[in-house]
């Protein structure tokens, strides 16, 4: 099992975070502008209003830039080797930072169609990770 | 929109900067500190009873308390690399508008010698203060920081644009055979385009030699007006045009991985001036990797955008070439202590006064500084200029 980076859960991301104990991929909202935003926050980022409503994504998306690590980030296993971290474009509008996993990590390319998969973390939330549609 | 310009208003009168060819200094700390304000003042030909205002990229009034210096003017801008280009954007503006008359700003970092020390270094620990939507929203997906981040922009550059590593191996290959003419780089041995490719990959596409150091360094500048600058020890070197941009500070949030802040400050500084790019005798552009170089050669105007791998790949960046670059060696060979954006300011004054030595452009009048801090999220671009260019 790969180990991971535990991340906090910010006030403003709880929902979003509890969604993925039941693999939902959820995105906050902007109720005033329609339009969803990345990463979550208290106020929406273009109107800096709200209210802010959770609403299920489709689990798609597109690879918008990746990069295999040689050298593991925080918290990863050197013997686990290299692994792709990537920014995919979700089908809502909102580009995330993400592993891309189901494929060698240099098969792993920009524009590649990609979705939604879970794994899990120790306290029973998951990490939405992203593989070849 | 007022039509008040900093241009000529100002200028640096001292520089120091010590880096060693080992990585590692002696010095650390504040006492570095304080060494580098003595010489950056010595070279000016003033005195710290001349001071009274302070740039420092963290809690400012730490350092003018060890120094012994009142300040009337504070300036604690922390934004990574680029603080200093913002420290003397300030400085200039302040000056001009009477807030102060001398500023210095200093920086010292040691994540080499520290870890001999024991003292953990700068690198590791939480980046920036406040919130940090970074552990939530990045760590855990394992981008090795920083170079995961400038690898994503160069992996969107490549799909945009065609660019090839080779394209941005050239811009090592080049760096280092400016870093070969100066004695206190870090390295100096030439390196090939296959050397660069086959240095081992580090975040793909990014190999190692696409990669800055890590080193000691430290360094400082003085600033004064431009009336009092004409008396002092050594040539003036006028600030004609600063500006900065700012638009993320997480790599993800970056609105366009293919285009920096910079395609703003550049643009704003240049036009301060009353430069065009083909004006530029000297570049000093932040290289803590080969695509943040290549990213400002775009967003300065020096080529079109998507260009930057072309126009970089005849060499013209290296000694001898139409746009000498980085010429202490930058922060791919000369030194990198973590925040490099005080040594693309001292080599630029230094080779505007023509004291260079063998690795000297010829006669530049008009240099650009252009720092880049964060994960390509704030830049600081400064144009420098001798006093004919006034």
């Amino acid at each position: 099992m790969t180990k991971f980076f535990e991340p906090p859960i910010s006030d403003s991301a709880i929902q979003f975070w509890d969604s993925t104990r039941e693999r939902r991929l959820v995105l906050p909202w902007c109720a005033a502008c329609e339009h969803p935003f990345w990463y979550p926050r208290e106020v929406c980022p273009r109107c800096l209003g709200g209210p802010v409503e959770w609403r299920e994504a489709s689990g798609s998306g597109e690879v918008h830039a990746v990069s295999v690590q040689h050298r593991p980030g925080p918290m990863r296993d050197p013997a686990a080797g290299p692994y792709a971290v990537a920014l995919v474009d979700l089908a809502e509008g909102v580009r995330i930072m993400t592993n891309i996993v189901g494929c060698e990590p240099d098969a792993a390319t920009v524009g590649m169609a990609v979705r939604v998969t879970w794994e899990p973390l120790a306290d029973g939330r998951h990490l939405a990770q992203f593989e070849p549609a | 929109m007022s039509d008040r310009t900093l241009r000529g208003l100002t200028a640096i009168v001292g520089v120091a900067d010590d880096v060693s060819p080992t990585g590692e200094l002696e010095r650390h700390g504040r006492r570095l500190e304080a060494a580098m304000v003595s010489e950056a003042l010595a070279d000016a030909g003033l005195t710290l009873a001349d001071v009274d205002g302070i740039c420092y990229a963290g809690m400012a009034t730490g350092l003018a308390e060890y120094l012994g210096v009142h300040p009337r003017y504070v300036d604690g801008t922390m934004v990574g690399g680029s603080s200093y280009e913002l420290h003397l954007e300030h400085a200039a503006a302040a000056i001009a508008a009477g807030l102060c008359e001398v500023v210095v700003s200093v920086y010292a970092a040691t994540p080499r010698s520290d870890r001999r020390r024991g003292a953990g270094g700068q690198r590791g620990g939480p980046a920036f203060g406040g919130p940090n939507p970074m552990a939530e929203w990045e760590m855990p997906y394992g981008l090795a920081m920083p170079m995961g981040a400038y690898a994503l922009a160069a992996s969107r550059h490549m799909a945009c644009y065609g660019t090839t590593s080779e394209q941005l191996a050239q811009i090592a290959v080049d760096t280092r055979r400016w870093a070969a003419m100066n004695p206190r780089a870090r390295f100096r041995d030439p390196i090939t385009i296959a050397d660069v490719l086959a240095s081992p990959m580090q975040a793909s596409p990014l190999h190692l030699l696409d990669c800055c150091l890590v080193t000691d360094g430290a360094g400082a500048f003085v600033v004064t007006s431009a009336e009092r600058a004409g008396d002092l020890a050594k040539p003036p070197i006028y600030v004609l045009g600063a500006a900065t941009g700012s638009d993320h500070q997480m790599i993800s949030q970056m609105p366009d991985l293919t285009t920096t802040a910079g395609a703003r400050s550049g643009p704003a500084a240049f036009a301060m001036a009353g430069i065009k790019p083909d004006e530029v005798d000297l570049l000093m552009a932040y290289d803590s990797f080969t695509i943040t170089a290549l990213l400002h050669l775009e967003d300065l105007g020096f080529c079109p955008k998507g260009e930057g791998g072309a126009f970089a790949e005849d060499g013209k960046l290296g000694p001898g070439g139409s746009l000498p670059t980085n010429t202490n060696g930058g922060g791919l060979s000369y030194t990198h202590p973590g925040q490099y954006g005080m040594f693309l300011l001292v080599e630029a004054v230094r080779q505007l006064r023509g004291e260079c030595g063998s690795r000297q452009v010829i006669d530049p009048q008009i240099g650009v500084a252009h720092g880049s801090g964060g994960v390509l999220s704030t830049m600081g671009t400064i144009v420098l200029g001798t006093g004919s260019t006034r």
